[in-house]
């Protein structure tokens, strides 16, 4: 066992860690640890972009991304986290780009902008160009920008290093246990902050947009704390994933003109209850669900469970006359093959490779996709952990920032193009709180044996010799979210989910692991994150059961309509030793008062 | 459906004294990836093997391997893009394999930290943005794209002679800076890559740009930065 001291320590190298360590490494030791090389962080993923009110095309305003960011939630987002995201926006983005984000440009050389579903201009309520981007690759020149920068200024990094728990002792948190997965040796960091920013946990579900790295640790390292976590059963489902395979197909696609079109070849966003004014440029909650009515009325394309994208020229050229869609000089808004291969390379790249399909050309078949957890760890405004229903309690010491943290900016459905911007906001101000508190307190001591929970967990699962494969496991429970914890949702099949999970967790103690080496045994760890998603699943059913109504990314067949009457409050979930018990939290509203949401 | 022969590397140094090949008879589909296959070995057949992977979809560079002779990602290589019905999966050559197909990455990074792969302006900046125009963003679109897989620099015959040579990959990396109008730091870069490890070192053999999933065209961004160093200006 090795044992290091620094004052900060971020768990997870995606944008939220990267940008948390770079600020908290100005003033405090930090060091940065992370199961991946910090490039392959997924963050690296995200395509479209990362929503600012720039207004450099066309005027906008952070109150409208504000108001349109609480109506996306369904107005479950504390619209105080809100206004401080959007506010920061433009500034922060600024800021990336001073650290040499390569952003498209526009004719004038400034950043380029594009639509996004939900962001509007508030007086026209039509969409606004808010969205700015760097191709579809944004999230990956977000990733490498901050990773060149933490090399700039010699941020200490544990790359390929699997944090398994988190030292918390009577006195409060004292650090961090990990596992070096070269050597399989432990390693404990004495800490005296620690960033939880381990991103998400999409690999739950079946068909999914998320890496195979995405298996919720943080949230399930944290629940094992007794430490809940808030609005697990919203999930968001992306409409535009590449069929069976779920790749992500970005929003930006619609925001350049693409068209869903189901099998009739009928553009079913302008029906009357999706979204007749918007269309594809709805939230994503909206468009999902739309495509998912669709396909069971039976508009598939060919019958199958698909539909298509299609922003070929044709296509998008004639929807926009259509529309009266017009460039920022008031043109009408025409593209070229050029145009599109210019501003969606990836996107082509992907389709090229995976299906044959070229989208200049062709349109392309697309199936809704789970893509992010809009719940996870309660914090507030700096990423501080909050513990408790009435929001007094925090835990000293303890952050958590990005995909695995709730503030809550996202409520129960995240608009697009607004997790890299909770990335880079919440982590720099996280990164900056932490160091703060390091710097006015001392270290915790150690435990006697810091290792000891981990090195069971590990021990437990290495000398299982049972005859339960772990693919077999992870394979029935994705089926089983995708099925009945999905875009859709009834009583009855939650209740089987739960009472399946439920079963896979008793198999799952029968498991047989082949590896029983030290190094690199990534057999072993990847039944430590099956265990992870097990219990992530677990708390995502529980809290979806008992959330009797619909709101964003949580549908219910039984209780369609939304209940703010019973139901406008957060969830919390603890993971106890006979299951999981739930609470509930109020909402912070500062200006906007619910309403029905119509786009 | 088909029938595939899977031949693996396979080597674990805590059981192994060399590395030998395992062979597996599977039925496959023209859509699945290198990658769908390991993931049934590991998870239906063998569970000790080991590989890196994350994304599945060629954007995190985890799983850069030999493919039948060639660099590819397990993850970008469908069966109907190989011929035949033998499928070879080796790891990347010129770095340490540590366990299966699984290398040593700590001696790319160390090359590419070492040509300042990071935007430097020591001037005021702007309020907002710098302006850049569309033209200037394109002069190094390519070379951002960059995902730092390794395929390239361990497909490079020179890098494999002798390793200090920095790689295409590190050129890249530093070229993406040296052409971006808003970067200070050329000269410096330029001076480094000048070195006896630097730009020299490619023989124009092009196996990088064939290597690389982003198709990135590496050969030719070397040529620039060559043709900088030679002529001391970035046009």
């Amino acid at each position: 066992m090795k044992t290091h001291q620094f004052e900060v320590v971020v768990i997870g190298a995606g944008g939220a860690g990267l940008m948390a360590g770079l600020y908290a490494s100005k003033s405090a030791s930090t060091a940065v640890i992370s199961k991946l090389y910090p490039a392959r962080s997924h963050t690296g993923a995200a395509q479209g972009g990362i929503g600012a009110a720039l207004g450099n095309l066309e005027e906008d305003r952070p109150e409208w991304h504000t108001y349109d960011t609480v109506k996306g939630s369904d107005y479950l987002a504390d619209q105080d986290a809100v206004e401080f995201m959007c506010k920061e926006a433009p500034g922060i983005v600024y800021e990336l780009e001073h650290m040499g984000l390569p952003f498209s440009r526009t004719d004038e050389g400034k950043i380029a902008q594009r639509f996004f579903g939900g962001h509007t201009n508030n007086d026209t309520t039509k969409p606004v160009k808010r969205t700015c981007y760097a191709a579809d690759r944004t999230g990956h020149m977000i990733l490498q920008t901050l990773y060149q920068q933490s090399i700039k200024n010699d941020v200490q990094f544990y790359d390929e290093f699997q944090v398994l728990d988190i030292i918390k002792t009577d006195e409060g948190i004292a650090g961090v246990v990990a596992l070096e997965i070269a050597t399989g040796e432990m390693h404990v960091f004495h800490a005296k902050s620690i960033i939880m920013a381990t991103g998400g946990w999409g690999r739950v579900w079946e068909i999914t947009s998320n890496a195979f790295a995405y298996t919720g640790d943080g949230v399930a390292i944290t629940l094992r704390h007794g430490i809940p976590a808030q609005d697990m059963e919203f999930f968001q489902f992306h409409p535009t994933g590449i069929y069976k395979m779920g790749i992500l197909i970005t929003e930006g696609v619609r925001g350049e003109g693409g068209i869903l079109l189901n099998g009739k070849g009928e553009r079913f966003m302008e029906k009357e209850g999706n979204a007749p004014n918007v269309k594809e440029l709805a939230s994503r909650d909206v468009v999902s669900r739309a495509m998912y009515q669709e396909m069971k009325q039976g508009n598939g394309v060919d019958g199958e469970r698909y539909l298509y994208l299609d922003v070929t020229p044709e296509t998008v050229n004639k929807y926009a006359a259509l529309d009266g869609r017009t460039r920022p000089d008031g043109t009408p808004y025409r593209v070229t093959g050029e145009e599109i291969l210019g501003k969606l390379p990836d996107i082509i790249d992907f389709c090229e490779t995976y299906l044959g399909v070229n989208p200049v050309t062709d349109p392309m078949p697309v199936q809704p996709t789970a893509h992010y957890g809009m719940g996870g760890i309660p914090t507030d405004n700096y990423g501080r952990v909050v513990v408790d229903k009435d929001r007094k309690e925090i835990m000293p010491g303890l952050y958590a920032v990005g995909e695995n943290g709730c503030v809550s900016v996202h409520g129960s459905n995240r608009l697009g193009s607004n997790s890299l911007l909770d990335l880079v906001v919440f982590g720099k101000y996280s990164g900056i709180e932490a160091a703060n508190h390091a710097k006015k307190t001392e270290y915790i001591p150690l435990p006697e044996n810091p290792t000891a929970y981990a090195e069971q967990q590990l021990e437990d699962l290495r000398n299982a010799n049972g005859d339960e494969r772990l693919s077999e496991i992870g394979r029935e429970m994705k089926e089983v979210m995708f099925e009945h914890v999905g875009v859709f949702r009834v009583e009855e099949g939650m209740q089987e989910a739960l009472e399946k999970i439920k079963e896979l967790k008793v198999r799952f103690k029968n498991i047989k692991i082949d590896d029983k080496g030290k190094l690199f045994n990534m057999d072993l760890l990847n039944a430590w994150e099956l265990s992870n998603l097990l219990d992530i699943a677990e708390v995502t059913t529980a809290a979806a059961l008992n959330r009797k109504e619909s709101r964003g990314g949580h549908a219910r067949n039984d209780y369609q309509e939304r209940d703010d009457e019973n139901w406008m409050k957060h969830t919390l979930a603890w993971l106890e030793e006979d299951g999981v018990r739930l609470d509930y939290k109020d909402v912070v509203f500062t200006k906007f008062e619910p309403k029905k949401r119509v786009y | 459906m088909k029938k595939i022969t899977l031949k693996l590397f396979r080597y674990n140094p805590e059981t192994d004294t060399k590395p030998h090949y395992d062979t597996y008879k599977l039925e496959v589909e023209p859509t699945d990836r290198v990658l769908d296959l390991l993931e049934r070995i590991k998870g239906y057949e063998d569970g000790t093997l080991s590989f890196r992977r994350s994304c599945a979809h060629g954007v995190c560079g985890s799983c850069a391997m030999r493919v039948n002779g060639e660099n590819k990602l397990a993850c970008k290589t469908l069966m109907q893009d190989l011929s035949g019905n033998k499928v070879v999966v080796e790891p990347i050559l010129g770095l340490p394999v540590k366990k299966d197909l699984i290398v040593d990455m700590e001696p790319f990074f160390i090359n590419y930290k070492s040509v300042m792969p990071y935007f430097i302006n020591n001037g005021s900046q702007p309020e907002k943005e710098h302006i850049q125009s569309i033209e200037e963003q394109e002069r190094f679109d390519d070379t951002a794209k960059c995902i730092l897989c390794g395929a390239c620099t361990t497909s490079c015959p020179s890098f494999w002679s002798n390793d200090e040579y920095v790689g295409p990959a590190a050129i890249v990396n530093a070229h993406r800076f040296i052409f971006d109008s808003r970067d200070q730091g050329a000269a410096e870069r330029l001076q480094i890559l000048n070195d006896q490890f630097g730009v020299y070192r490619c023989r124009t053999i092009f196996n990088c740009t064939v290597a690389c999933p982003r198709e990135i065209e590496i050969t030719k961004a070397i040529g620039e930065v060559k043709k900088a160093i030679a002529s001391g200006n970035l046009e």
